[in-house]
């Protein structure tokens, strides 16, 4: 089967960023960018399913500017056979990144789309689940497990109160959680043979895709910041800070 | 304008982000003039609606009661509501797991965006939502006809339950038969949920074992509050996942927070740095935490922690 794999760049999950002065967006100019993190969960179980014998290909397939073709060629060197990159300004909001990943879904018949449960600069946790509306697929959110089977496919999810598994029929959308695997690292000759492999690159127009969105954004803020606070010595003077001081206790 | 808010329940009671939505929801009716009407989807739930009548703000109560919607599968109350919703102004549910996984499947069919995690109303169609864990915070405006949004329960004082309204039995059975309910492994505590906690004691990777979360029990049981973690201390498997705190586990604002061998990753602090009081007890001098904490501790937590138990005796 095949197991499509909709990755996204973004800036790299160690740097703090910063609001722009003009309070128009956050500041990512010079900022290391790498792969979204729960995306490159979602790479690793893409692979390790093609490793269980269950994948045949593994087609990995990011939306934005040029750019973005850095991170196919990190999810090629880990073991996708083919990239798909969808070339935009990289504005585009989570349904017009849902309508053009369901075309692809169209054309490429995937029987698992594995993508992470939200990308941490937008942190919408949206794209998954508008896909799988669009496409009429069924969907294992958050998932901490997936288990195939012949034509069906059980994912453990990660819910507020504990687990749950749910069964789904396949083709189905399955979107990552942190625990559900730990990603290799690429080898440096898989790196040199991801450079040979193939990316088609596509627009948006050609896939008849309007990908204006509907939400504005009117200004982007820092957020409150906390006072500055103190340290205390002493066990002692903690509990009588948090009594006569805070009052929390 | 009627605003429709998707209640989260057990099917025999409400969960309090059923309350903090509801709250959100009235700012909003605020600018809008906009009734407010709630939605409980489930099996066996006239429990969960019955209370759903009290709740404070609302003009009417919708009770869609069929096994298709015991468990709240995405694919089934996707369909529910997105058919019910077309005649509302917004559909608002909490940003839980429950209300992240269908919602978006609502939006969809309905062809408008969604609006995750909405922290404050501004107007109608104006709100704020943070970004980028918790470092900007937009301000978006929707240019949608129906405003579908998550909302960030930690953010918003629950209603009370004085109100009396009707109840409406909605007979409208969407069965995708695309999924299926398996098992659940649902941790069950006598403490607190995060979500409504007053206190909450959180240990990290400096925890060491599970076992050793015994002590942050003891303690968070002498203040009345529940227990959270780091993504460090779930993963190492010393607590289940449902404790973790932070960008992609819980968002919680509880009165006071104690960070407990937590360094204090942006990840985490996404989690709890609007708690009222935050107080961080680690042995490393530099750990970020001391820089958001109002009182920190710079301590062994294995003696600190005995010896707060027992002071607090
Ligand atoms: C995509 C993504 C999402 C993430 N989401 C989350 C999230 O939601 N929540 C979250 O928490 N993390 C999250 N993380 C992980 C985050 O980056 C950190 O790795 C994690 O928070 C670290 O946990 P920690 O502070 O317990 O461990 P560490 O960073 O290892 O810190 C342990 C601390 O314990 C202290 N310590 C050790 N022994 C003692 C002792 N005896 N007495 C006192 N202090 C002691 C040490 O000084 C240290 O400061 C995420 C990461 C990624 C990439």
């Amino acid at each position: 089967m095949k197991v499509l794999v909709p990755i996204k760049r973004v800036v790299d999950y160690n740097v703090k960023v910063r609001v722009k002065s003009d309070n128009t967006d956050v500041d990512l100019n010079n900022l290391k960018m790498s792969i979204n993190p729960f995306c490159e969960i979602a790479v690793e179980e893409a692979i390790r399913l093609k490793e269980a014998g269950i994948a045949t290909e593994i087609i990995a397939v990011s939306i934005g500017e040029k750019a973005c073709q850095e991170q196919i060629r990190t999810a090629l060197a880990l073991g996708a056979d083919r990239g798909i990159h969808i070339e935009t300004d990289g504005n585009s909001q989570p349904l017009a990144i849902a309508k053009l990943l369901a075309k692809i879904v169209k054309e490429e018949q995937p029987q698992i789309v594995l993508l992470g449960k939200q990308s941490i600069d937008g942190d919408n946790n949206q794209t998954g689940q508008m896909l799988a509306a669009l496409t009429n697929m069924p969907q294992g959110t958050f998932a901490s497990m997936v288990k195939v089977d012949g034509d069906s496919v059980q994912v453990t999810r990660e819910v507020d109160g504990g687990l749950v598994t749910l069964q789904l029929s396949l083709p189905a959308v399955i979107t990552t959680d942190l625990r559900l695997n730990e990603p290799r690292r690429a080898s440096v000759p898989n790196i040199m043979k991801a450079k040979r492999k193939p990316i088609a690159v596509k627009t948006p127009e050609e896939l008849g895709v309007n990908v204006s969105g509907s939400l504005e954004v009117l200004k982007v803020d820092k957020p409150a910041t906390r006072d500055a606070g103190v340290m205390v010595n002493s066990v002692d003077e903690l509990i009588e800070k948090l009594r006569t001081q805070a009052k929390v206790i | 304008m009627t605003i429709l808010v998707i209640a989260e329940h057990n099917n025999t009671s409400l969960k309090s982000d059923t309350h903090k939505v509801v709250a959100a929801a009235m700012d909003i009716a605020q600018y809008s003039n906009a009734n407010i009407e709630v939605l409980i989807a489930g099996a066996r739930c006239a429990a969960a609606a019955q209370q759903a009548t009290k709740l404070a703000g609302i003009s009417k109560v919708l009770i869609a009661d069929h096994v298709c919607y015991e468990h709240q599968l995405a694919e089934n109350v996707g369909l529910l509501v997105a058919d019910l919703g077309k005649g509302y102004s917004h559909i608002l549910t909490a940003a839980s797991t429950t209300g992240k996984n269908f919602l978006p499947r609502v939006a969809a069919l309905l062809d408008v965006a969604q609006i995750s995690d909405i922290i404050s109303v501004e107007s109608s169609d104006t709100f704020q939502r943070p970004f980028y864990a918790g470092n900007a915070i937009a301000t978006v405006k929707s240019n949608d006809a129906i405003k579908v949004i998550t909302v960030r329960t930690s953010a918003f004082d629950a209603v009370d339950e004085n109100n009396d309204v009707a109840m409406e039995n909605i007979d409208n059975v969407q069965d995708a038969g695309l999924s299926s309910y398996v098992s659940s492994e649902l941790t069950i505590s006598e403490r607190p949920e995060l979500g409504s906690a007053r206190v909450i004691v959180s240990g990290g990777r400096g925890m060491q074992n599970g076992e050793n979360f015994k002590m942050l029990e003891e303690l968070a049981d002498k203040l009345g509050g529940g227990v959270g973690a780091s993504r460090a201390a779930v993963d190492a498997g010393f607590v289940p996942n449902d404790m973790q705190v932070g960008q992609t586990g819980k968002i919680v604002a509880p009165e006071l927070y104690i960070a407990v061998g937590i360094s204090g990753a942006i990840q985490h602090l996404a989690g709890m740095k609007d708690s009222k009081v935050i107080v961080a007890i680690n042995k490393d001098p530099d750990a970020p935490i001391f820089q958001i904490a109002d009182f920190g501790l710079e301590a062994d937590l294995f003696e600190a922690i005995p010896e707060l138990i027992s002071k607090l005796s």
